[in-house]
């Protein structure tokens, strides 16, 4: 192979990146014991199931698992729904406020999360959503990151299209949902994997708002797992860590063009 | 964050502003629109003012009064004390650990983050035509892990006996230090993560970037004898700018905030020297301080929109 030093640069990048995973992964079907040995193994000497068994008996993760994917869920779904709504009007419709909203909404982007952090705890709180589903999944239901993805792409799209429907005598709502929004399905497709990945990711809200086992994200549960009584347990841990992964890995994977088009065209995370 | 940013090379879709539509004959077609964007406008908006824009103005009210957690049922029923809250964060012997440590963090990681990105897309772009997605997956996979995953495993990787870097050092015969232990060593095993698990989004980046430059232009260096680094230096970095400038300012937006690493692995600790603004702004959070913690965030985003702009203006085109 031509030039075989630079692939061996990139392997050996690949290796460091993907190792700690690789660890993870083995480690998961070690026991506690072996985890701790010096020096460490790598593969297991007795691979076991048995982290994987209490995780999903005694540790109510598949119930941790639903809420996850429930909010991730209906997080996108609002994302794809109300940011395509917004983008399509402040790209192709004219009208009375436009340019201050999108000044408005862009500028959000560079606040950081903790602004709003306390103000989001003290509304959620006295509207009694603490604990709750929608306690969860109201703050993330738009994102002005998603606004200006979509915002983007609909800018790219010709408007002889538009003017078509409209001689057609198509309602200017028609021309939104029928005509222009199918065409953005790649940026759609970006914009839910990317809303649905940060969703499933999402730690610190969940983490102050979750305060029963039963409202738990999957990573709540891990953390809590791994300061509180189960802190040694690290097979466990481990298991747990791939199961917050995997689901991420997976996904990603299957759309990895998608995400990374799409992080390519908005610069954004 | 203007559109300006947006310039780079490699923007496929990301069209300019959309032309000004030409007027339409019919009287009652603007109309039209104006209902239908009104429409389409107003879920969003609503959902925007309550958990967002609204949140962001109340966060900067809290900071001007004496909100605490045992007034949380009546938030409107505080008393205003000025700029006392920001005198309080400003003196306060903590906070300004807290704002070295985040300055420390911002001002090593963003570097290195951005060399580890450049040179990672440089090495796909040129180098590596087999496997490139491969490569480009495996070095993005950290990006898109949960950070309480991340944890779990770094706690592995740092262990002083058994972890996996000190077992990598003592082959090479290094004996490594008790990483996260260590009040001179926390900080950089929190930059290490981090870089880890971020350069792979400005690589994304950067490599759109790069495959936005034309290769006429490096054959053109070649022919006149530039060598493979004077080619990198003197032709793609310039033209690299407006990428360059896009991903120091998002990764330097998102490194100030520095909040995961050390709340999921040091709790700011040893003897706080991981904490950072954001994360010191959680604990007074924690502690019920809520006005005093909006005043914090508040210094941070001024701090930020500072920075953006102090980049814009270096960066750009000169």
């Amino acid at each position: 192979m031509r030039r075989w030093w630079i692939y061996l640069i990139a392997v050996v990048g690949l290796i460091a990146v993907a190792a700690p995973f690789l660890w993870m992964l083995l480690g998961s079907f070690k026991t506690d014991g072996e985890l701790l040995r010096v020096p460490p193994t790598w593969l297991p000497e007795a691979p076991t199931s048995g982290n994987y068994s209490e995780l999903f008996g005694k540790a109510n993760f598949p119930r941790y698992f639903l809420n996850s994917t429930l909010v991730a869920l209906v997080v996108t779904a609002g994302n794809l729904t109300f940011c395509s709504m917004l983008g399509y009007a402040l790209a192709k419709l004219n009208f009375k406020g436009k340019n201050p909203l999108f000044i408005l909404v862009l500028g959000t982007l560079m606040v950081p999360g903790m602004v709003t952090f306390v103000p989001l705890f003290v509304l959620v709180t006295n509207a009694g959503l603490a604990n709750s589903y929608p306690g969860l999944i109201l703050p993330f239901l738009v994102s002005p990151f998603g606004v200006f993805l979509m915002r983007q792409f609909f800018a790219g799209l010709p408007d002889d299209l538009m003017d078509a429907a409209r001689v057609d005598g198509t309602s200017e709502l028609g021309i939104f949902g029928r005509i222009m929004l199918p065409l953005t399905r790649p940026a759609l497709a970006t914009l839910g994997i990317l809303t649905f990945l940060g969703s499933w990711n999402n730690f610190l809200w969940p983490l102050v708002i979750a305060q029963t086992e039963d409202k738990y994200t999957l990573p709540v549960a891990l953390a809590l797992y791994s300061t509180g009584q189960n802190a040694q347990h690290y097979g466990l841990l481990m298991a747990g860590a791939v199961v917050v992964v995997v689901p991420v890995l997976v996904i990603f994977l299957a759309f990895q063009r998608h995400v990374t088009k799409g992080i390519a065209i908005t610069g954004l995370k | 964050m203007s559109s300006a940013t947006l310039k780079g090379p490699a923007t496929p879709v990301a069209g300019p502003a959309p032309k000004p539509r030409p007027p339409t004959k019919r009287s009652g077609a603007v109309g039209r629109q104006t209902a239908a964007a009104w429409i389409l406008t107003l879920p969003f908006a609503v959902l925007f003012l309550a958990f967002t824009a609204g949140p962001v103005l109340g966060s900067l009210g809290m900071s001007f009064t004496d909100l605490k957690q045992r007034d949380l049922r009546t938030p409107f029923a505080v008393n205003g004390v000025g700029f006392d809250n920001y005198v309080k964060a400003l003196s306060d012997e903590t906070f300004r650990k807290a704002a070295f440590n985040t300055a420390y963090f911002v001002v090593i990681g963003v570097p290195l983050t951005l060399i580890m990105a450049l040179a990672a897309a440089v090495l796909l772009d040129k180098g590596v035509k087999k496997f490139q997605s491969l490569f480009r997956v495996g070095y993005y996979l950290p990006v898109v892990t949960s950070i309480v995953a991340v944890a779990v495993i770094w706690r592995f990787v740092l262990a002083p006996d058994s972890g996996l870097l000190n077992t990598v050092l003592g082959w090479v015969g290094i004996d490594g230090p008790n990483w996260l232990a260590s009040k001179t060593w926390a900080m950089p095993s929190l930059i290490m993560m981090a870089v880890w698990r971020n350069f792979g989004s400005a690589m994304i980046i950067f490599l759109a970037g790069l495959q936005g430059i034309l290769h006429t232009v490096e054959e053109a260096g070649q022919l006149d004898g530039a060598s493979a680094w004077q080619r990198f230096r003197y032709l793609i970095v310039p033209l690299l700018r407006p990428t360059i400038l896009f991903t120091s300012v998002t990764t330097g937006i998102g490194y100030l905030q520095f909040f995961e690493e050390p709340f999921v692995m040091t709790q700011g600790g040893p003897l706080n020297s991981t904490i950072s603004v954001s994360m010191y702004t959680y604990q007074q959070f924690g502690f019920g301080n809520y006005s005093l913690a909006a005043s914090m965030s508040y210094i941070l985003f001024v701090v930020i929109a500072v920075m953006t702009f102090i980049q814009f203006r270096l960066l750009r085109e000169k």
